[in-house]
């Protein structure tokens, strides 16, 4: 460029001009810029986030075309329930502040909440995410309930239904249970650091077998302490295994996933504690039962077994022999009587049959029948044919009854 | 002996009643066995039964000290909704 051009473009500025310092104008910026962009809220993306040991935040919010520099002092950033993250689209509230001493600007952010949800839901996941990475959900942590307790402690407000609703079921149950009640703040600002510190004096005082923390029902904010770190990692540095008992059936809170044992509400942790007795009563007389029906069956087949074998050792004594013998002598001496019996009566018969053969063939029988023998005299020599008499011969007649003498009278051939 | 806990003698009972049902003993031997069962339930009875109600309040001293105080003596407040 010619030095002339310099000149020929000065040529047409004003004459009359005001020539500030750096310090002057910088000093006017700040005061408009301060003295405009006050209580303001703008929402961005978190970028380029550094935290200094000075406790101090430093940010960068943008959008798609521009970027603005911020800066959270310490005062302000820890009343942060959440932690702020690149990335994160947040809503800010601040002022702009000029930096004089670099000429540069920047919103000093009193408060911020992320963008779309609320701060204490992100807070929560944040930590619930936190504290799960560090294995304070493990289960590998929880520690058994015992068997049976007698002595439950219960942190919380002396007030509250919490504490109502358990003894009513430890009532109801007529369970003989201690129950030592520590009281303490369940909601506000130092609910969290009471509950915590409740824990370790339970510890150390040391009487207490199982220890139920929790509160009735609210809204988030009022459950808030149970989603603190502090309450958390009180519960899990606890040697006292811990039911927690917050809230309704719906609500988790961090408390819950450290707890050895979620009870979803208070009258429900109650019942954890008095069922198990229950159930160990149940369980006993079961076993009795058991025991009994076992040997009593046991006894019931020696006993059979028993009278078995001695009806069958009975049989073995000399008398039971003898009798054995005596009743063999008789089924043989039976069988004897009954063989010859039998014998006799076929004889017999044989005989009757042979007997009345012979009557058959006996002249007498047919005499019987009406025949007579004639027979020559004196000979006696049975006449079979006429021609063996002669006319006047007198002939003996022999007939079934008697005899008659007979002369023939006429022949006939 | 009769100062074991609740836990120890149900664990025994249990291994007793296993035994007895196996059948593995000798009936002397179940007959010994089935009367330390007994005395075992009892115990188990004796733990269940045992133990008072009462319920109290743990307060902390102003010096950190804990004391234990009846659960009337806690004062009225409402902190809760």
């Amino acid at each position: 460029m010619h030095p002339m051009d310099l000149f020929s473009s000065a040529n047409r500025l004003p004459l009359d001009r005001q020539v500030f310092t750096v310090s002057e104008l910088t000093s006017q910026i700040k005061e408009i810029l301060e003295g405009t962009f006050v209580g303001i809220w703008v929402e961005g993306e978190i970028s380029n986030l550094r935290r200094p040991s000075s406790g101090h935040m430093y940010l960068t919010l943008k959008d798609e075309a521009t970027q603005i520099s911020a800066v959270m002092f310490r005062s302000s950033n820890r009343d942060l329930r959440f932690t702020p993250k690149d990335g994160l689209a947040v809503i800010v509230y601040g002022r702009v502040s000029v930096y004089e001493r670099r000429g540069e600007y920047q919103i000093a952010v009193e408060y911020m909440e992320p963008k779309g949800i609320g701060a204490l839901q992100l807070a929560y996941e944040q930590l619930k995410e936190r504290l799960a990475q560090e294995g304070l959900f493990d289960p590998a942590h929880k520690k058994p309930l015992p068997l049976l307790p007698q002595k439950v402690g219960v942190i919380t407000s002396a007030t509250g239904a919490a504490i109502r609703d358990i003894l009513h079921v430890i009532h109801r149950r007529f369970a003989n249970l201690q129950v030592i009640l520590y009281p303490v703040q369940v909601q506000g600002e130092t609910a969290a650091a009471e509950i915590a510190r409740a824990i370790e004096d339970m510890n150390r005082w040391g009487k207490i077998e199982v220890l139920i923390v929790g509160r009735g029902g609210g809204s988030i904010e009022d459950l808030w302490a149970f989603n603190e770190e502090k309450v958390a990692r009180a519960i899990f540095a606890s040697r006292i295994p811990i039911i927690s008992a917050v809230g309704h059936e719906t609500d988790y809170t961090i408390a819950d996933f450290v707890a050895d044992v979620r009870a979803p509400t208070p009258s429900a942790a109650g019942e954890i504690v008095v069922t198990s007795k229950d159930q160990l009563c149940q369980r006993t007389d079961e076993l009795v039962g058991r025991m009994v029906s076992s040997l009593q069956l046991r006894l019931q087949r020696h006993a059979t077994a028993l009278s078995h074998l001695k009806g069958r050792l009975q049989a073995l004594t000399p008398e039971g022999m003898l009798k054995l013998q005596r009743q063999k002598l008789l089924a043989v001496a039976d069988r004897l009587e009954r063989g010859s019996f039998a014998i006799l009566q076929l004889k017999r018969e044989s005989l009757q049959r042979t007997v009345g053969k012979l009557g058959a063939l006996s002249p007498l029988a047919v005499l019987e029948r009406g025949f007579a023998l004639c027979m020559r005299l004196p000979s006696l020599k049975i006449v079979r044919n006429a021609e063996e008499v002669g006319l006047g011969d007198v002939v003996l007649v022999r007939l079934c009854q008697g005899k008659i003498l007979c002369q023939v009278k006429e022949r006939e051939m | 002996m009769e100062e074991i806990p609740f836990e120890e003698a149900l664990r025994q009972l249990e291994a007793i009643v296993v035994k007895l049902e196996t059948g593995s003993l000798l009936l002397e031997e179940a007959l010994q066995a089935f009367e330390e069962g007994v005395r075992l339930a009892r115990i188990c009875s004796k733990r269940l039964e045992e133990g008072e109600k009462k319920i109290s309040v743990l307060l902390r001293s102003e010096n950190g000290e804990l004391v234990e105080g009846p659960f009337e003596a806690v004062p009225e407040r409402e902190d809760e909704a």
